[in-house]
């Protein structure tokens, strides 16, 4: 993590729907190759922070800088310098493995040279010189996961933003999963991830924690947990969760 | 009698390509609660499909409150609760609707079984006019719940209910379900998070089909084969790599703020890898003895298998 370089930033990014407000007057920074969780209840306000850094959502108001562009006015320029990966959406189920790496690094502008060389690296560091040719669709979920995290850092983008990467995934390879994240936080690639699972967000170098809309807590796992005298993430997410006013989605 | 029985049930997918019941057996014990512990891919919805007689086993035999899953459909359907792990309510009816619905369907009504429901129910009961679609994910549990609830069944098949949902939602459900099992209903529930293994009675923990092991968690924890570790140091990443290459470690996984280890069969191979690993200059080092949890001994298990 290189403390001199921040990747993100925002200052009172807020997000309004009607009278709703969404996400309310967040403001952090994170620095390049620091894994950064991005933690909360159902309905915190996750969603939409996520959507507006990743030039998807414009805010209401407020400012963000991401990778050192504007997510106003640089929303294209924001989304070339990203990757993302979600467990809903990841690959195209019925595109072989080597047709989505074309595909996505098609997209991200790569060239055919580029391409080539760097997914023969890919599939070997992965070990799937078998599954080539296979459909995606065909493959189990926990390879799933780990090809649709290469292929979202396959550019490398200063930052990848995770959206509950390893929900479901058995617990080896969910291990394996944050093997490849912290290589790719080792190479400076930043990673901003959510969980579920409380045990991952100690792997984090920091973590937030978002309770109707507002960041409530941001510093280490361990200095949150000292500050709420806790034994473990779990108890200090119940300790700031349980007051929640928003159960939503 | 068991009120729910599996014996040698098998299930295949793609022209028995895909094998995702694997020659299961297990039963549960009337008023259990009990867990169906594993990841995505390890059968369990199938599982629960065909309990639930919405899916032919191919092979062995599986009975619920003593009827036969393939010839006595009509009669289990009138017994079991069934909660599916995709919310399957109507979404375009509101939520006194749908649980009317759920009621009527089952020849009873809300009044006759109210008292069942009613401490889950008065949480949603301000939104009883709302769309079941324009629920948080919460409510939408609770409510689902509630109409698998509605005829007082005798046996409650719930798959996946926390699934994507915070950890304050998680504990609340489980609450519920202690309550419920007060009742005198017995619960099969499934779950990927192996921490709720704990909530449970007997568990089993299934993988790609296959059945790893059947006991209470504490009887599962008791059967971990070695003595396991937690350590932790300054820099995590590296003190991974570095115990992972060290020859008398038999398993290094991180666990959190820790990782945990064991070893192979030698006495003192834990001060050896202390004393070297401060030769490679780990700050803060810090080590002690731990009880597994679910999660170690099934990885474990998953490792053997």
């Amino acid at each position: 993590m290189d403390l001199n370089e921040k990747v993100i930033t925002t200052h009172k990014l807020t997000k309004r729907f009607g009278d709703f407000v969404a996400t309310n007057e967040i403001t952090f920074d994170v620095y390049k190759g620091e894994i950064f969780g991005f933690l909360g209840a159902n309905g915190a306000g996750k969603t939409t922070a996520m959507r507006m850094l990743c030039g998807l959502s414009t805010p209401s108001s407020g400012e963000a800088s991401i990778a050192g562009y504007d997510i106003y006015k640089e929303t294209e320029k924001v989304k070339a310098h990203i990757g993302y990966m979600s467990q809903k959406f990841s690959l195209y189920e019925d595109l072989t493995v080597m047709e989505n790496i074309r595909l996505f690094g098609g997209i991200y502008g790569m060239s055919n040279a580029y391409i080539k060389s760097k997914s023969e690296a890919l599939i070997q560091q992965l070990g799937m010189e078998k599954e080539v040719k296979k459909l995606v669709g065909s493959l189990p979920l926990g390879w799933k996961q780990k090809l649709a995290f290469s292929v979202a850092v396959f550019h490398e983008p200063k930052i990848v933003f995770l959206d509950e990467p390893t929900g479901g995934v058995d617990p080896i390879t969910r291990r394996q999963f944050w093997d490849l994240i912290y290589e790719a936080a080792d190479r400076g690639i930043t990673i901003f991830v959510t969980t579920h699972y409380m045990d991952e967000a100690e792997y984090c170098n920091r973590i937030s924690m978002m309770v109707d809309g507002y960041i409530k807590a941001l510093d280490s796992p361990t200095r949150l947990k000292q500050q709420y005298s806790a034994e473990t993430m779990d108890e200090v997410f119940f300790e700031l969760a349980r007051g929640a006013q928003r159960k939503g989605d | 009698m068991p009120a729910v029985e599996l014996q040698s049930i098998s299930k295949t997918y793609n022209n028995g390509e895909l094998k995702a019941v694997n020659e299961v057996s297990f039963s549960v014990k009337k008023g259990e609660l009990f867990g169906l512990i594993g990841p995505d891919g390890a059968g369990k919805t199938s599982i629960f499909r065909i309990l639930t007689t919405l899916l032919l086993p191919e092979q062995g035999q599986a009975s619920v409150v003593g009827y036969d899953v393939v010839k006595d459909y009509k009669e289990i359907r009138k017994k079991v609760g069934y909660m599916p792990g995709k919310f399957s309510l109507y979404q375009d009816l509101s939520v006194q609707e749908n649980l009317e619905f759920f009621a009527t369907v089952f020849g009873t009504t809300i009044e006759a079984n109210y008292d069942l429901i009613r401490d889950i129910y008065i949480q949603i009961e301000p939104f009883r006019h709302r769309r079941a679609g324009k629920l948080s994910g919460g409510m939408k549990q609770k409510l689902a719940l509630c109409c698998a609830l509605i005829h007082r069944p005798e046996v409650l098949l719930l798959d996946e209910p926390t699934t994507g949902v915070d950890t304050v939602s998680r504990k609340e459900f489980w609450e519920m379900l202690k309550r419920l099992k007060q009742e005198g209903i017995t619960i099969l529930v499934s779950t990927p998070y192996m921490d709720e293994a704990t909530l449970c009675e007997r568990i089993a923990l299934i993988e790609t089909g296959n059945i790893l092991s059947i006991d209470t968690p504490e009887g599962i924890i008791r059967q971990f084969p070695k003595l396991l570790y937690a350590i932790k140091a300054a820099r995590m990443s590296q003190l991974l790599r570095d115990i992972r290459q060290y020859p008398e470690v038999d398993s290094c996984h991180a666990f959190g703020e820790f990782h945990h280890i064991t070893f192979r069969q030698n006495e003192d191979a834990l001060a050896k890898l202390l004393g070297h690993l401060q030769n490679l200059q780990h700050q803060g080092l810090e080590i002690k003895a731990i009880t597994p949890t679910i999660e170690d001994c099934f990885i474990n298990l998953l490792a053997k298998a």
